[in-house]
């Protein structure tokens, strides 16, 4: 059965056909052609696909499609607002917060979202929110300091 | 001197695509009238294939073609030669692509692969390389004497021997003849996964006029060209390979990928473009992985503490093809001796077929497995010489400008200063002070180190080459090849270029596609030799435009060439500055008021090509293998916890020789995530197989990774800088060292504290316990009569 979908992504309205079995990742990487989120695994271990889900970090790849109708998401690109990067985002760059920059978008997005609801996060705090993510990299100690460096601007709102 | 961008902090260049979602990866890549590809893979370990029927897959909705081994029965490789693109006529792993689906969709493809039925003969299998060494054991290969190889390896058609390497260098029976102290340890090391993030993905586009266009998620481009020109015969012009950005490498996208195979199923799908991406578990179990790894050391030392004779055999599990291993085998062979003087020794290393996952080079290839077991060598016999670890590994170091390593190398003067690494690891460590005792009285703390040395493993004419072009407001286009997977030495290699011309660094642009028709030519970007040998090529073609830039500059400022010099993105006339002519006013050739020209547009090139290095003696191993030597050392603070078998690393230092520092950041990078690589495959990583050849654990659950919550409490780095003359600003590379000494040093730790050797990876909690128990079970008594004791003082106090 084909569903027709209204979401509102990176806040803009969008309507997609979608087929009861169909995963959020696959509708919103190959039919809304949202490339900026990655999958790695396919099956929520690694935690790349993840999204903002009415302000909720959800791994893309373990929701279905159907369950979100009127959903807002919210992905990488969305933290860019009139053409300014977030402090998040400038962190990450200033602190080298990446290599490969495959999972980057993922814990950008995640590291964003615990300053938002948690301005001044403790390193164990860091830690359990960007727990379900993985960067083979091994930037994990640069992203815990971008973190930390980036926690004044959202201390400030 | 002081430098303006060498030895700063430059964050990497691609930073603002990598945070914003915009950096374009292969998997990303979509083209119009695309197909999606699939593979049908071997349910079996070892078989002939007696039939294949495609006409249930057929008559799928959207299926285009389905192909089979049998009609392209291309050998390809880089090294060994061995392997075909899908099974030709048998199988000999579970996981073997054996035929290739191609759909309009991806749902379709994956729908037919189940209704693809193969008929299969089953063989004898073989899974343990020392039963593959037995002349009765089944052969894998049967025509290894057709296969092109590289001259650096010796295959022995007849056997399942994919190469023999051998090395010998003074008179190692004497010297044990004359040693006081002999040991004799076995060690492991189990298959591992790259697991980067990105699957191999590859789309390609055989053109109805013969060209071919690839995209794929891979180390370097000229090898797939260099792979796809030898075995199907197309002009090297004619194969166009694009890589966008990569999702991590660490070795597993070098040499030889699926892109031949995918050419293929483009040309056989009616030249329309293809597109084949693995899934996690194919990316365990039908791509190369790092392969299983056996070490039997013997060494002999004098009581004073030399280490006089070594005889080491190392066996490598190759699985069904050894492309890339046969070179692993080599290194690690040659690595045998890490930085030590070892006047007598014997290396043999076999690269051996079995019925297993196909094989490749991983970061540092050859060289973990060296140091895995030489450093923990140097520890026993320390304990049984009765000399500090530290102090043995003194007395024995190579010495730069006399020494010799085992290939028979004399070392250069400039190669690096191992003593003075020692001794600011020791320092970092603080060797010699005692750890603090932990709160819970049934877990340790040690302190273990190992030094390591490594450099490229490669071709000895492994060549690099860079353009370097002007545009009209003096920004550079640097058309280079080098990788780009998340090293960071392009933006290294831009601060190289704006140093070198005084320019801002923003005026320099590498593109982030690299593409075999408009990248300047580079071997390969691997062994952690992109920074030296890009890096000298670069400043060879800086070089050419200066002379370019100065010759026209000294026409219109009327003065010789040499009495010019190159400031702030001017040419002034050394002495007096106010006499200048900006480039922008050059780079494109100058213009007198009249309208006369002279110059035109300035182009710089530059190469490198290592002309002293050697292939090795095929006999003795004798020669020299490599353009640079890197030192270096790891040391940690653990804290064992003696009931659970946890190791917690408290502390981590990493020192190294890197000759200059180009860009500390970059340089941070790496070590941190070399240490979290090294300890997560020291600690946790294993692909496990079952008695019938399948991968149990295929995936990010059953196969775990250090994840943000593992990281170390600390992990500091220092480096000692002796340049090396031949290098860029005299630095040497460092990628790929930063994992090798972590696992050593770890077991060496736990072999300080508690007497217990750990000769297998990894070191999970079960095999450390596993060890403590069978080794020294009194201990693990005496923290359980600890434990209880505690508990029992907690309910009291309650």
């Amino acid at each position: 059965m084909v569903h027709k979908l209204s979401l509102i992504v990176n806040g803009i309205k969008r309507t997609v056909e979608v087929k009861d079995n169909e995963i959020l990742l696959d509708v919103l990487r190959d039919k809304l052609k949202i490339k900026s989120l990655k999958a790695a695994c396919w099956r929520g271990e690694c935690g790349l696909c993840t999204v903002l889900l009415n302000g909720k970090l959800v791994k893309s790849c373990l929701v279905l499609a159907v369950e979100v109708d009127g959903s807002e998401i919210i992905t990488v690109e969305g933290l860019v607002k009139d053409g300014e990067l977030s402090p998040i985002q400038r962190a990450f760059i200033e602190h080298g917060a990446f290599q490969c920059g495959f999972c980057t978008p993922a814990f950008v997005l995640a590291s964003h979202q615990l300053l938002i609801e948690n301005p001044n996060p403790s390193e164990e705090e860091i830690k359990e929110k960007l727990g379900g993510i993985i960067c083979r990299c091994g930037t994990y100690l640069e992203i815990i300091k971008a973190i930390k460096s980036a926690s004044r601007f959202y201390q400030k709102k | 001197m002081t430098f303006k961008y060498i030895g700063r902090p430059v964050p990497p260049q691609d930073g603002f695509y990598k945070v914003t979602g915009t950096a374009q990866y292969t998997l990303d890549v979509e083209l119009p009238g695309m197909l999606y590809a699939k593979l049908v893979t071997s349910t079996v370990p070892h078989a002939k294939i007696k039939k294949i029927d495609v006409s249930k897959a057929l008559q799928v909705p959207g299926v285009v073609k389905v192909v089979v081994g049998k009609d392209f029965p291309y050998r390809v490789g880089m090294y060994a030669g061995d392997r075909d693109l899908l099974a030709i006529d048998k199988v000999r792993w579970v996981g073997h692509p054996v035929a290739a689906v191609l759909a309009e969709s991806l749902e379709a493809a994956e729908k037919a692969i189940d209704l693809v039925d193969v008929e299969y003969e089953e063989l004898p299998t073989v899974f343990d390389p020392l039963e593959a060494l037995s002349p009765d054991a089944p052969l894998i290969h049967e025509k290894m004497e057709e296969y092109r190889h590289s001259p650096a390896f010796r295959p022995i058609p007849g056997t399942n021997i994919a190469n023999k390497f051998t090395l010998v260098k003074g008179d190692v029976e004497k010297g044990f003849r004359e040693a006081d102290v002999i040991i004799e340890e076995k060690f492991y090391i189990p298959h591992v996964s790259h697991c980067f993030m990105e699957v191999h993905n590859v789309v390609a586009h055989y053109h109805l006029d013969g060209t071919v266009e690839i995209w794929t998620s891979w180390q370097n481009v000229a090898p797939i060209r260099q792979i796809m020109a030898l075995s199907l015969g197309i002009p090297h012009n004619k194969i166009i390979v694009k890589i966008p950005y990569v999702g991590g490498g660490f070795g597993g996208k070098a040499g030889l990928g699926w892109e031949a195979l995918v050419a293929i199923l483009s040309k056989e799908a009616g030249y329309r473009p293809v597109k084949l991406v693995l899934s996690r578990k194919e990316q365990f179990t039908s791509a190369a992985v790092r392969e299983g790894f056996y070490g039997f050391a013997k060494a002999g030392f004098k009581k004073d503490g030399r280490f006089i004779a070594y005889d080491v055999k190392f066996i490598l599990d190759a699985g069904a093809y050894a492309d890339y291993t046969v070179n692993v085998g080599r290194a690690v062979g040659y690595s045998a001796d890490g930085c030590y003087e070892i006047p007598n020794i014997r290396v043999e290393s076999l690269t051996v077929y079995t019925n297993k996952i196909p094989t490749t080079a991983l970061r540092g290839f050859g060289y973990p497995e060296s140091h895995w077991v030489l450093e923990q060598i140097m520890d026993k016999a320390a304990e049984k010489l009765g000399i500090d670890p530290a102090e043995l590994r003194k007395i024995n170091l190579v010495k730069p400008g006399i020494s010799e390593t085992c290939t028979g190398e004399r070392l250069r003067e400039d190669a690096g200063n191992p003593q003075k690494v020692l001794e600011v690891l020791l320092e970092e460590i603080g060797w010699g002070k005692p750890s603090e005792k932990p709160r819970e009285p049934w877990k340790i703390r040690s302190k273990g180190l190992a030094l390591f040395v490594k450099g490229p493993a490669q071709p000895p004419n492994a060549s690099a080459s860079a353009i370097l072009k002007f545009n009209e407001d003096a920004s550079i286009d640097l058309l280079i090849a080098t990788g780009n997977f998340g090293q960071g030495t392009v933006t290294a290699l831009m601060q190289i270029v704006a140093e070198e011309f005084g320019l801002p660094l923003e005026k320099i642009r590498v593109d982030y596609i690299r593409d075999t028709h408009k990248s300047a030519y580079t071997w390969q970007t691997v062994g952690s030799r992109g920074l030296f040998t890009d890096g000298i090529a670069i400043l060879n073609a800086i070089e050419d435009a200066k002379k370019q830039i100065f010759k026209i500059a000294s026409e219109v400022l009327r003065c010789p060439e040499d009495h010019l010099e190159l400031v702030d993105g001017e040419v002034r006339v050394k002495g007096k500055p106010w006499e200048k002519i900006p480039l922008q006013d050059i780079v494109m050739g100058y213009t007198y008021p009249n309208g006369n020209s002279i110059g035109g547009p300035v182009i710089g090139r530059g190469v490198f090509m290592s002309t002293h290095t050697t292939y090795l003696d095929p006999e003795t191993g004798q020669g020299n293998p490599t353009i640079f030597h890197t030192f270096g050392g790891t040391a940690v603070e653990i804290e064992v916890n003696l009931l659970t078998g946890e190791v917690e690393v408290l502390k981590g230092v990493q020192v190294l020789d890197l000759g200059k520092v180009i860009n500390p950041l970059l340089v941070e990078q790496q070590v941190n995530g070399g240490f979290l690589m090294g300890l997560s495959i020291g600690l946790y990583e294993q692909i496990k197989f079952d008695e019938r050849g399948w991968v149990v654990n295929p995936n990010f659950t059953n196969y775990y990774l250090i994840r943000i919550k593992d990281i170390p409490k600390q992990i500091i780095w220092k480096t000692v800088e002796t340049p090396q003359s031949d290098g860029p600003y005299g630095a040497r590379g460092v990628g790929e060292l930063t994992m090798i000494g972590v696992a050593p040093a770890i077991a060496n730790a736990i072999y300080r504290a508690l007497r217990v050797k750990l000769n297998e990876l990894p070191m999970s909690p079960e095999n450390i316990w596993k060890a403590l128990r069978e080794q020294r079970p009194e201990i693990v008594d005496e923290a359980l009569k600890k434990f209880l004791e505690f508990k029992k003082m907690v309910e009291v106090k309650k």
